[in-house]
């Protein structure tokens, strides 16, 4: 897997650029995976963002747009407002996690 | 490793997929509990990739939109030969399917299976799917046949169209017909 500069830190990420070691990412970081696919991070997003954070660390696996809705209580509509066109990826981007793997 | 190893920035591929005109147009036919969702499953797919997807509900399809029987589809194991005992491979008898009750039983099962993956029910799914920018139409042969208007049809549908309408307008999309 590959390492990357961000924020100034050695970062291990897949051959996509998701980051791979949770316990690499922080804020500085998210701000700056968040610059790179064009989303200025509002409250309304840190919001989702530490969300899928700590359901991860409890799930063992990253929140699906449905679970976003349901359990962190932000409605689809404002995902996709948020984070236009893909909003379960880009999510998951900024907030240092897998890709969903979830259908639904 | 040292800083010299470190390779040049990874950013994933976000393009949408609008930029390469890739649309996804769904004809739902089917008003059985089992084939209400894969259509349902696609579309919120596509519509989380950004592909812009529109969903057309004819024949018994049209229960899935129908406000007085989208909260009732049933699954039946009748004529099914893929049904097996639950937890295991021995297929159940085909003479046994249509005995009393065994309609409830089985929907009552598959929708406590498809609850337990926290996928929704179907109007709960079509919500979702209104809410990530999916289109629904409506019938118009259909709608003539049950005698339905706008009005027996959940708010968001955006017409009672034509199939040469719904052809029209998706010209160009890739099609699924389910």
């Amino acid at each position: 897997m590959p390492v990357v500069e961000i924020a100034g830190k050695p970062i291990h990420v897949n051959e996509e650029g998701f980051l791979t070691e949770y316990g690499e990412w922080d804020t500085d970081i998210a701000k700056v995976l968040a610059k790179q696919i064009e989303v200025d991070l509002t409250d309304e997003h840190w919001k989702i963002i530490n969300f899928l954070r700590e359901d991860f660390k409890v799930q063992g696996e990253t929140a699906t747009s449905r679970r976003v809705q349901t359990v962190g209580g932000v409605p689809v509509k404002e995902q996709f407002a948020l984070f236009p066109k893909k909003p379960a990826k880009k999510m998951a981007y900024i907030a240092g996690l897998p890709k969903p793997k979830g259908c639904v | 490793m040292s800083i010299t190893e470190v390779a040049p920035s990874i950013v994933p591929n976000f393009a949408s997929n609008e930029d390469s005109g890739r649309k996804l147009a769904i004809i739902c036919s089917k008003g059985n509990l089992d084939m209400a969702y894969p259509g349902l499953i696609l579309a919120n797919a596509a519509l989380g990739e950004g592909v812009e997807t529109m969903i057309f509900f004819t024949f018994w399809g049209f229960d899935m939109i129908s406000k007085a029987r989208m909260n009732d589809l049933q699954f039946s194991p009748a004529g099914n030969t893929a049904m097996h005992l639950p937890g295991t491979n021995a297929h159940i008898p085909q003479a046994m399917m249509p005995a009393p009750g065994m309609t409830a039983m089985a929907t009552k099962m598959l929708k406590k299976q498809i609850a337990d993956l926290d996928v929704p029910e179907v109007p709960d799914f079509l919500d979702q799917i209104v809410a990530a920018g999916g289109h629904l139409w409506a019938c118009r042969m259909s709608a003539d046949m049950n005698k339905y208007t706008m009005a027996d049809l959940r708010d968001d549908v955006e017409g009672i169209i034509s199939a040469s309408d719904f052809i029209e307008m998706t010209e160009g999309a890739q099609l699924l017909f389910i």
